[in-house]
């Protein structure tokens, strides 16, 4: 993985000793709270319901084992002994004092992390498919641009006032996995006729509440400009995007006032005129950066361990574990697997210090030092080898992370919603845990294949509820807690905005009404059916009627 | 009044006019609409700076660059970043090489970014302390992208 050189490590140390002095003006009340209140953005912190929370960047979400005890270390001194794993590849902290913050910033740089840019209308955290550099799918591995892309964004001098935030997303593999065409720039590593390798570029997609998927400006971007394009984009958004309204002030909504090609025509003239302005990525630069995010040292070893073998046909617990959480590896002899951080108990994304610890120390043990954070709020060590799996197992077991569910209707993203969120309308959590509640039958989720529920407290959408086969809004009418549910969403290369059921519901019922949606599917599918293809074949009407028959 | 001009505090001598025809004496900055309005008076009378506000396109005015002094660009809000990008423009797509000064709202914490894009001159809001303003164009000594002064990125795994 990166590893800061001296420029980088200056420029966080700096960047904590700026927020330092920024927080004891605050408290002094030499800055007052307007002023105040876009600085602690721009570096993390947000004022919550009962407390500030303070949001730590994971760059495309890659920690190293050091950096997660640090993590634990802050979550145990300056929070109640959790932290929370959110859908942009970061960490929250619910539960911190503003005094201690300035300490908790030092204690990030001193692990070569900072919460620069976690919040804001500035470009965010980069995010990237959580299986970049193992999966067999890819075409080369998306994090050195990341990185490049993280380097160029950090303390952008130009761009850290625009219209409203900036999020971006790079993937290399045939399956996204991170959602490229829901970013407001999403870039793709593709092949051009010539076999060259470069950026498809997508923009203007998102999610919000007017969800909109990214439309293409260009269709091979060489890797020298990658850059000098991104600063394009940017600069044609911050003249141009709207400013009178925030809920209008995203780039899709001025990619959609201009049309598309009004926007590209826009960008590629600008374009033209910064793009030998110093930002070119030569090859040796890209060079360098790919020698950070090398292979690890792996042993040479075929695919079947006879160990893992026997082990799977002598305990079926290990053996649902090892075909709902683990995936495919390019190196022989090796798996990926996940942490799933989907217990029915927590909520979802939820670690203790404990945890967070314990993570470390197998990451250590078992796959080379490193930890990935996925933006499905789960966790992966990526370098196991197969005849360590059922260790790796067992201790994950112990200590709750085992839950075999990823993929499945268990492994729901949920926001923190009104438990703790400002903004929200109305409880995620409490929602996940009923839906936790009622399908408590392993052998019941796992006939329904892949499933995704996503749920969001708000029209922000931060649970991502628009692009999940079924997706979950609270809304608030009257005082009370209601729900909406969208059928048919989906993040991926065939993108696609869920669709309305109908009225929102009452919240005591939500659950009962999945399981009325679940019911259809399961009467209605073919052999081998996933839950999107059925509902494409039978429409929206099925469900409709199923739901509001009963009430 | 005084202002930040080159990171050092020093007495200003320019007003910001609004006033079309009756023009008060002394150095002033003026509006697009008033420059073309009034374009042979003005540059007949001198001592004239141009002042641009956010939603404001150089492209209009590019040709008569040379005739200002100072550039004023007005910030309405403190959190509306289009004045960065027009800074930066002034300096790196037209040439303009004379002081680039902000007005209106903006706050200390933002002249380090401004001085980057291309500022060179802060008029800040009535009643802030500019010796403790100055620092912040200390904060950072090292930067991570190019920009107006640095034209090639600092040295680094992808510079």
């Amino acid at each position: 993985m990166y590893h800061y050189d001296e420029y980088d490590k200056q420029l966080v140390q700096q960047r904590a000793d700026q927020f330092r002095d920024q927080v004891k003006r605050r408290l002094s009340g030499e800055l007052p709270e307007e002023e105040f209140l876009p600085l602690r953005l721009r570096n993390g912190l947000y004022k919550q319901r009962y407390a500030y929370m303070l949001r730590v960047a994971i760059p495309y979400g890659l920690l190293a084992s050091k950096q997660v005890r640090m993590l634990a270390h802050i979550a145990r001194e300056y929070d109640r002994g959790f932290a929370h794993f959110t859908t942009r590849q970061n960490i929250q902290y619910n539960w911190p004092e503003l005094e201690a913050v300035p300490d908790i910033l030092d204690k990030l740089a001193s692990v070569e992390m900072h919460a620069i840019q976690t919040s804001g209308n500035c470009i965010r955290n980069t995010t990237t498919d959580h299986l970049a550099g193992v999966a067999k799918d890819e075409l080369e591995d998306p994090r050195p641009y990341c990185e490049i892309i993280r380097q160029w964004s950090t303390l952008h001098p130009e761009f850290d006032w625009l219209p409203r935030k900036f999020k971006i997303a790079v993937s290399s593999a045939s399956d996204d996995r991170a959602a490229v065409h829901f970013h407001d720039i999403g870039l793709r590593l593709v092949k051009n006729a010539q076999g060259e390798t470069g950026f498809q570029v997508l923009v203007g997609g998102g999610l919000g509440r007017t969800p909109v998927i990214g439309k293409e400006i260009k269709p091979f971007l060489e890797k020298r400009h990658l850059l000098s394009y991104l600063e394009a984009v940017l600069r044609i958004y911050n003249l141009q995007g709207r400013r009178d309204n925030a809920y209008k002030a995203r780039i899709k909504i001025l990619v959609n006032a201009l049309g598309v090609e009004e926007f590209a025509r826009l960008v590629e003239a600008e374009w033209q005129q910064i793009k030998a302005n110093g930002l070119e990525l030569y090859e040796e630069n890209i060079e360098r950066m790919k020698a950070f995010f090398a292979a690890p040292a792996y042993e040479t070893l075929d695919d079947g361990d006879s160990l893992l073998h026997e082990k799977l046909s002598d305990n079926p617990l290990f053996a649902i574990w090892y075909k709902h959480n683990t995936a495919d590896h390019k190196q022989p002899g090796y798996r990926a697997a996940f942490i799933s951080l989907k217990a029915p108990t927590s909520p979802a994304g939820d670690a203790t210090d404990t945890q967070l610890d314990a993570i470390a120390d197998l990451a250590d043990r078992y796959s080379f030092g490193e930890v990935q954070a996925t933006h499905n709020q789960n966790l992966v060590l990526k370098d196991i080898k197969q005849s360590e799996l059922y260790e790796l197992w067992q201790a994950l077991s112990k200590l709750q992370l085992a839950t075999p569910n990823i993929g499945t209707l268990t492994d729901m993203i949920v926001c923190p919603g009104g438990t703790y969120c400002d903004l929200a309308n109305a409880a995620s959590i409490d929602i996940g845990q009923q839906i936790n509640d009622k399908f408590d039958e392993m052998d019941y989720i796992y006939d329904l294949g892949d499933v995704s529920i996503k749920i969001s407290g708000c029209m922000n959408a931060c649970g991502h509820h628009h692009i999940a086969d079924i997706g979950i809004l609270g809304v608030e009418k009257s005082g009370k807690e209601w729900y909406q549910i969208t059928l048919g969403g989906s993040p991926g290369l065939d993108a696609a905005i869920g669709k309305r059921l109908g009225r929102s519901v009452e919240k005591e019922r939500v659950a009962d009404i999945i399981g009325d949606i679940i019911d259809v599917y399961r009467e209605q599918r073919y052999d081998g059916e996933s839950f999107l293809e059925a509902y494409h074949r039978v429409g929206i009407d099925i469900f409709k009627e199923r739901v509001y028959a009963s009430n | 009044m005084q202002v930040i001009k080159d990171q050092h505090i020093i007495n200003n001598e320019w007003q910001h006019s609004d006033e079309i025809g009756e023009i008060p004496t002394g150095k002033i900055t003026v509006s697009i609409a008033h420059w073309q309005t009034d374009r042979d008076n003005l540059i007949a009378r001198g001592n004239i700076g141009l002042r641009l506000i956010a939603t404001d396109s150089i492209e209009t005015i590019k040709d008569d660059l040379n005739h200002f002094e100072i550039i004023a660009i007005d910030f309405e809000k403190f959190n509306d970043g289009r004045g960065f990008s027009l800074a930066r423009l002034l300096r790196e797509r037209y040439g303009y090489e004379g002081e680039i000064r902000a007005i209106g709202t903006f706050i200390r914490d933002q002249l380090y970014y401004m001085q980057r894009c291309g500022f060179n001159a802060f008029e800040l809001v009535e009643g802030q302390d500019l010796q403790e303003a100055l620092k912040a164009f200390t904060v950072f000594s090292v930067i991570a992208q190019p920009d107006v002064h640095q034209k090639t990125a600092p040295a680094g795994p992808w510079r």
